[in-house]
């Protein structure tokens, strides 16, 4: 359990990230399908290739460099809404690491504070709108609920608060992206973006939870 | 589950880059690839003009990028299959078509199109590049009337590119081709029915699935859910249906024109579309509307998706003469 990580660290994490959604891809494409059209996973798929050769390609990476680096390479290879969505999550927040050089519990509350603000005013949707920032929104929530200076905990609370979001959006009737127009037929189904926020979480929880103080 | 469609493919991951070398080719000359991006430019673009920047997802062909050249767009955005071009290749299409006089975003009204260009248009006015940007609204089946900018884009984009396009090669100031722009898209209005689902090629699944004896009346491009699913219907039955929900959202009087597009969304037969063609004269002739010209054929398409669109787009004489302007690409090869 590791209550704050290096940038090396950070790094390595990302590339986590980056490989549990590439291994969440057929999970991914039938959400999507229930919903849209079934493009989720192989988009996120390709942003997460382009992030792997984005933190391989550039070395000594400052934990605010690797999570730039990351949304840059998801905004410029996704493409659809997931790019620009995804691509501002990991960047929007960054700024919340300005002054650190270690990944801390209170750097990454206020990153994710950061990011639901920014994919709300980028997509121009609020909570309830069965989009990723249910999730995020949530887990933004739990993360700054988790005091204490333990990053491991707060990952997990963000991790939790996420999954809350994923469910939260089965009882939610679309009203933005290609799933708006479904109306209540939406009912039940939970939203794929929402589902890749809680992988991504997942994964940082997860690495985290390997490494030692 | 249906089982995957047969296609003729390379590595299905690749689908969108040789599609975009082999498009590119059968413009013989008049369009090229710029090198290891997913943009298609006019090669004869004059030194000054307002440019005109269209885009959207891949898998639609010839929409959008089949529609390049004089009287059209200069330069197309590729994205994915089904999903809108990254900031990256619209501002570097941008960079590329850029010839001093702003530029004009003209694309499908979609969340992840309106997110993608908007970022561009952000970096785009970093640089101190002029852009505007027009999201073509036309599907009346998509929202009601005072939310039609809730309404996605169908095959009105491509009456929006010819006059558009004519306009961005006769006048001289962004504002003037943007006016033209909008004029044309606010006049636009379209409704398509499903017979069959498309699919993606990477994924290999259809977007939606549609029982044999079904059609749904109103479906979006990408299987978004339309206004009535239904038994499979007669041609004069469903060209009614169509119709009414078009005529009650557009103010059209007895002595106005139009121009009327037909657009097959893949597999769907001439034959029927013609049958469909005859009854919309029918109910067009009726109230007094005179039809300036039909375009009938394979524009917007969803891959092997069955089913048609039908657009009306309302005239008068500067919208008239953009879109009769002449123009060459593999999209309007045969218009």
């Amino acid at each position: 359990m590791a209550k704050q990580l290096s940038a090396p660290q950070v790094t390595e994490m990302l590339c986590e990230v980056a490989q549990a959604l590439i291994g969440k891809v057929d999970v991914l494409t039938e959400a999507d399908l229930a919903t849209g059209d079934g493009d989720h996973g192989i988009g996120m798929r390709r942003g997460a290739e382009a992030a792997l050769e984005a933190l391989g390609a550039t070395p000594d990476l400052s934990v605010q460099g690797a999570f730039k680096q990351t949304g840059m390479a998801i905004m410029s290879k996704t493409g659809g809404a997931a790019g620009a969505v995804f691509g501002t999550f990991f960047r929007g927040g960054a700024k919340a690491f300005d002054e650190v050089d270690t990944l801390t519990a209170t750097a990454f509350r206020d990153f994710l504070g950061q990011s639901a603000a920014a994919v709300s005013k980028r997509g121009g949707v609020e909570e309830g709108a069965k989009t990723m920032v249910d999730a995020v929104a949530w887990a933004a929530r739990r993360a700054a609920e988790a005091d204490g200076d333990d990053l491991s905990e707060v990952l997990s609370a963000a991790e939790r608060g996420a999954l809350e979001g994923v469910e939260a959006t089965k009882e939610m009737i679309a009203t933005t992206g290609k799933a708006r127009s479904l109306g209540e037929r939406s009912l039940g189904h939970p939203d794929p973006g929402a589902i890749s926020v809680s992988i991504i979480l997942g994964a940082m929880k997860t690495y985290a939870a390997g490494q030692g103080d | 589950m249906p089982k995957a469609p047969k296609k003729i493919l390379n590595d299905p991951r690749d689908v969108v880059t040789e599609m975009l070398d082999g498009l590119a080719l059968a413009n013989d000359g008049r369009v090229e690839r710029i090198p290891g991006k997913d943009i298609l430019i006019r090669t004869d673009l004059p030194d000054s003009k307002v440019t005109l920047l269209i885009g959207g997802g891949s898998g639609h062909e010839p929409v959008f990028h089949g529609f390049l050249g004089k009287n059209m767009g200069d330069a197309a955005a590729c994205g994915q299959v089904f999903a809108a071009p990254s900031p990256d290749t619209i501002f570097d299409a941008a960079m590329a078509a850029h010839r001093g006089k702003g530029i004009l975003f003209l694309y499908g009204n979609y969340a992840g199109d309106n997110m993608n260009f908007d970022i561009a248009a952000e970096l785009l006015e970093e640089e101190e590049i002029e852009v505007r940007t027009v999201r073509v609204n036309d599907d009346v089946a998509a929202a009601p009337p005072e939310r039609a900018h809730d309404r996605r884009g169908i095959a009105g984009d491509i009456y929006a590119i010819k006059v558009a396009g004519g306009a961005a090669e006769e006048l001289d100031t962004l504002d003037e081709v943007e006016r033209v722009a909008r004029k044309a898209v606010s006049n636009l209005r379209s409704m398509g029915v499903a017979v069959s689902a498309g699919s993606i090629p990477e994924t290999g699944k259809l977007t939606f699935e549609l029982a044999d004896d079904e059609i749904e009346i109103g479906m979006g491009a990408h299987g978004e859910a339309g206004i009535a699913r239904q038994k499979l219907a007669t041609a004069n039955e469903v060209a009614d249906q169509i119709m009414e929900k078009i005529l009650a959202d557009m103010p059209l009087q007895e002595g106005d024109e139009i121009a009327l597009m037909l657009n097959n969304l893949g597999a769907t037969t001439m034959m029927e579309m013609l049958i469909v063609n005859r009854r919309i004269r029918e109910i067009l002739d009726a109230r007094g509307v005179a039809v300036h010209r039909t375009d009938v054929g394979t524009w917007l398409t969803v891959q092997e998706m069955a089913g048609f669109s039908v657009t009306l787009m309302k005239l008068d004489d500067e919208l008239k003469h953009y879109l009769d302007l002449p123009a060459r690409s593999v999209g309007l090869s045969n218009m």
